[in-house]
């Protein structure tokens, strides 16, 4: 969200924030606070077109250009994935679409969290940061042909 | 107390847990409680062995080598038939095919079977409760036969409305296909009396065994099905490894299902002659090394003893059943008054996937989702439930970790 950060100093500061944590209880606890804390998405969001769906949790994604940026809006039925959701955002939300498309989003393996991005789990979240990607690309396109 | 004591005794559960090795190995610094058994259930020392032991001494193709380990590769295939036979009660060993689980066995049925027999304007009937694996081989066979599948609706425990049944019976029906035990319910079904009423009416029935077969006593001849399917792996066997039984006359009138070696009796380019029951279903080389160890892990089960295993199993399921009830908004599906060791339950705002990745946290291992039955989830209206589901291994003091661990979770997540 702040733009005088770039993506890889906002996934510096969750990583450290992380480090704090000893154990898989405070990390999945600290996740379920932010999932709690994430702005609800108003219903008209929630359609089709905006769904990203895992095999067992629903996540809507919704996005607004503005200036040049990406604004992510999500919201999803399962508590820890709106959690990671809320991290993604802080990471990639208010950044250009060259900026997202590029970013490498090391943190969510530096934090523990590759599980979540396993075909296992299925949960949307690999969905989720496939879809922010392709919005990027689109507004790059967009942007490249206006 | 004592009561629960003693049938713990009688089975030694703390004996059989030494048998299986993985259950010694820590998940997340805990160690773990795995209760996804009606996924698949873990692997005895012995059929471990057995895989070992095939391929270090005795691994050849079967059936046609002359040679001396393919004469021993085969006669040890061939016992784990008549070891089916015997666990299942089967008339003959030829009424024993080997594939590679239920969903082939079905799909096998479907496309023989079904291709011949099912008309235009038929009726295949299936029940509200089936695993999508008795679902689409059905639609898809329906579909190419402008054929039509209904569904026997369920009550609210999770039980098959027996009237509704009879009620959907007509000229037009011409297959039932119906699962023994709910993987996502536990209900065990009234195959019997729903073979019967098929019966007068000459309709053929297949049973899915998948989740029945190693909970309870399997007596193919009694239970009058025409086909009955399971898999070795949810047995303490080896995964790739399925049985489709069905009644010699039937099978004897079926084409077969994939061509190739083994399953001929004699080849030209003009004109190729089926080999005899079973291997006319059986084309190619098997899955030897797996099959073999099925019998292992049947005779596992056979010295540990079906009905000592059925009732520390029924004693985990009541016991699990009356400590999950008392957690304030959780609510438990599936409330059948015949049910084998699954429990499956829903909390009020929580998430399946949030409290099984919760659970994971604490070693413990559940299944979440909608457990491949869509459409009885729609039945309940909900995406999915947390699933339990408890195998001869598991212990008391294990689900007392599983009821911590979502009384846990509840508080986090709410």
């Amino acid at each position: 969200m702040n733009n005088n950060k770039t993506i890889s100093d906002t996934e510096q500061e969750i990583i450290e924030e992380f480090s704090l944590f000893d154990s898989w209880d405070d990390k999945y606890e600290y996740i379920i606070d932010l999932g709690k804390r994430l702005p609800h998405l108003e219903d008209k969001f929630k359609v089709e077109e905006n769904t990203v769906k895992g095999c067992q949790s629903t996540v809507w994604l919704a996005t607004d250009y503005r200036d040049g940026k990406i604004l992510f809006k999500a919201d999803s039925n399962s508590t820890i994935t709106k959690g990671l959701i809320s991290m993604l955002i802080r990471v990639l939300s208010g950044h250009t679409p060259n900026e997202i498309a590029d970013a490498k989003l090391d943190f969510i393996r530096e934090i523990g969290m590759t599980t979540h991005l396993a075909q296992t789990r299925s949960n949307g979240l690999l969905a989720m940061v496939k879809q922010m990607k392709n919005y990027a690309l689109a507004y790059k396109i967009k942007e490249q042909t206006s | 107390m004592t009561e629960s004591a003693t049938i713990q005794k009688e089975l030694d559960v703390y004996a059989i847990r030494q048998q299986f090795p993985i259950l010694g190995r820590e998940v997340k610094g805990k160690p773990l409680v795995y209760f996804d058994n009606a996924a698949t259930s873990q692997k005895p020392q012995s059929v471990i062995d057995a895989l070992l032991n095939y391929y270090t001494s005795f691994n050849a193709n079967i059936h046609r080598g002359i040679h001396t380990l393919a004469e021993e590769a085969t006669a040890a295939f061939e016992q784990t038939r008549d070891a089916v036979k015997e666990f299942i009660h089967a008339g003959s060993r030829e009424e024993i095919i080997f594939t590679r689980g239920t969903t082939e066995s079905i799909n096998l049925v479907a496309y023989t079977w079904g291709r011949q027999n099912i008309k235009e304007g038929d009726e295949v009937i299936i029940s509200c409760m089936e695993h999508h694996s008795n679902i689409v081989p059905w639609q898809m066979l329906c579909e190419e036969k402008k054929a039509t599948v209904k569904a026997i609706p369920i009550n609210d425990n999770g039980e098959i409305i027996f009237e509704e049944f009879e009620k959907l019976l007509s000229q037009k029906t011409k297959f039932i296909s119906i699962v023994h035990a709910s993987n996502s319910l536990g209900t065990i079904n009234p195959v019997k009396k729903i073979i019967e009423t098929a019966h007068k009416k000459g309709i053929v029935v297949l049973v899915d065994g998948a989740q029945s077969t190693v909970h309870l006593d399997i007596n193919v001849q009694e239970m009058d099905c025409d086909f009955f399917a399971f898999s070795s792996h949810k047995l303490y066997g080896p995964t790739g490894v399925g049985v489709l039984y069905g009644k010699k006359k039937l099978l004897e009138a079926m084409p077969p299902f994939q061509g190739g070696g083994e399953m001929i009796k004699q080849v030209t380019f003009e004109k190729t002659t089926y080999a005899d029951l079973p291997y006319k279903f059986e084309a190619g080389t098997p899955n030897i090394a797996d099959t073999i160890a099925l019998k292992t892990a049947l005779d596992f089960i056979n010295e540990t003893g079906k009905d000592k295993i059925r009732r520390h199993e029924n004693e985990l399921l009541k016991y699990a059943t009356a400590q999950l009830e008392q957690i304030p908004g959780l609510k438990i599906i599936g409330k059948a008054k015949e049910k084998v060791s699954v429990v499956s339950f829903v909390v009020d705002n929580v998430h399946p996937q949030d409290m099984g990745i919760l659970l994971d946290n604490r070693g413990i291992a559940v299944r979440t989702g909608h457990h491949c039955t869509q459409p009885l989830m729609d039945r309940f209206c909900i995406p999915g439930t947390v699933r339990a589901s408890f195998a001869m291994y598991n212990t008391k003091e294990e689900i007392d970790e599983l009821v911590k661990g979502v009384q846990r979770a509840v508080k986090m997540l709410s």
